[in-house]
């Protein structure tokens, strides 16, 4: 397979992940797209990094698994504050000021 | 011809999977498939000969953050069915134009990067060591010399987010505020703040 192959797959899965993003109006599912997102540029760093030679795009595809894990930690926290304080993750329920 | 077929196998199913997870109403649906796309995700992995890579995609991803998820969902009514409105149809409209914008220009711009030399090359452990353990003694290598820094403040980063988690998700555990009314909310807090002035 060529790099564009996986640079092409990437992509799509990228954009598979902003659709969620900009359709989802829950935050949870907010959270999966994000996470979709973050996942597709993986992919893509460990393709140049294969097709390189060079080692330093699994680097940060190793330094996006480790700020994806505290995204998650801190996310699922405020969320669940959020769910209590509120008792819905509606993204228009964050909206407290009507302008 | 092995390559080729896993390849095209496995980009079917992580695009199927995560397009359940963009386009289903149901969170429990959503959670499942998105896990089966992270480990299918992790098939990538191993076919650019990232074995590592793979390797800590399946017990970081699908191992704690999905975890991390499901036991987050059960403060969520996860059974119901997800309700969303969308009452700005313009506004999506909007966003999906500057988006596509945005992905033609990245497409489009010139690739800079074309006679890059490999600073990191594979095969490192090889070269140094006449070993050939393959791709995670590579890693290391590089991981613990020239990305140490890096390494060290990720740690320190993934310290905080697991201390700021357990304080804002473990915060008055006994009482379930999604019982209780605003009034009675106020109340405990006011008590709260009380005792932390004694």
């Amino acid at each position: 397979m060529s790099l564009n192959a996986y640079l092409i797959l990437s992509t799509v899965l990228f954009m598979i992940g902003m659709i969620g993003v900009i359709r989802r109006k829950n935050l949870l599912m907010l959270f999966f797209s994000t996470e979709i997102m973050l996942n597709a540029v993986n992919v893509g760093f460990a393709a140049v990094s294969k097709f390189h030679g060079d080692l330093t795009g699994q680097m940060f595809a190793f330094f996006i698994v480790a700020i994806a894990a505290s995204e998650v930690a801190i996310g699922l926290g405020l969320l669940i504050l959020w769910y209590k304080r509120n008792g819905t993750i509606d993204l228009d329920s964050l909206q407290s000021m009507k302008g | 011809m092995f390559e080729i077929v896993a390849f095209y196998l496995f980009s079917m199913l992580t695009i199927v999977m995560f397009s359940i997870t963009v386009f289903t109403n149901n969170s429990l649906y959503a959670l499942s498939s998105l896990a089966a796309g992270m480990i299918f995700i992790s098939a990538f992995f191993f076919l650019l000969d990232a074995d590592f890579l793979g390797a800590v995609q399946i017990v970081v991803y699908t191992g704690a953050v999905m975890a991390l998820y499901a036991f987050g969902m059960m403060f969520f009514d996860a059974l119901s069915t997800v309700k969303e409105k969308v009452n700005n149809p313009r506004l999506v409209f909007l966003l999906t134009g500057v988006c596509s914008l945005i992905i033609v220009l990245i497409f489009v711009a010139p690739i800079v990067g074309a006679n890059i030399e490999a600073q990191y090359p594979m095969g490192l452990a090889a070269e140094l060591h006449g070993t050939v353990d393959g791709n995670s003694q590579d890693v290391g290598i590089v991981l613990f010399t020239k990305y140490l820094v890096p390494f060290e403040i990720a740690a320190v980063m993934l310290l905080v987010a697991m201390i700021g988690g357990i304080i804002l998700a473990g915060k008055k555990m006994d009482v379930s505020y999604s019982e209780l009314s605003e009034e009675e909310i106020d109340a405990l807090e006011n008590e709260a703040a009380k005792k932390d002035e004694k």
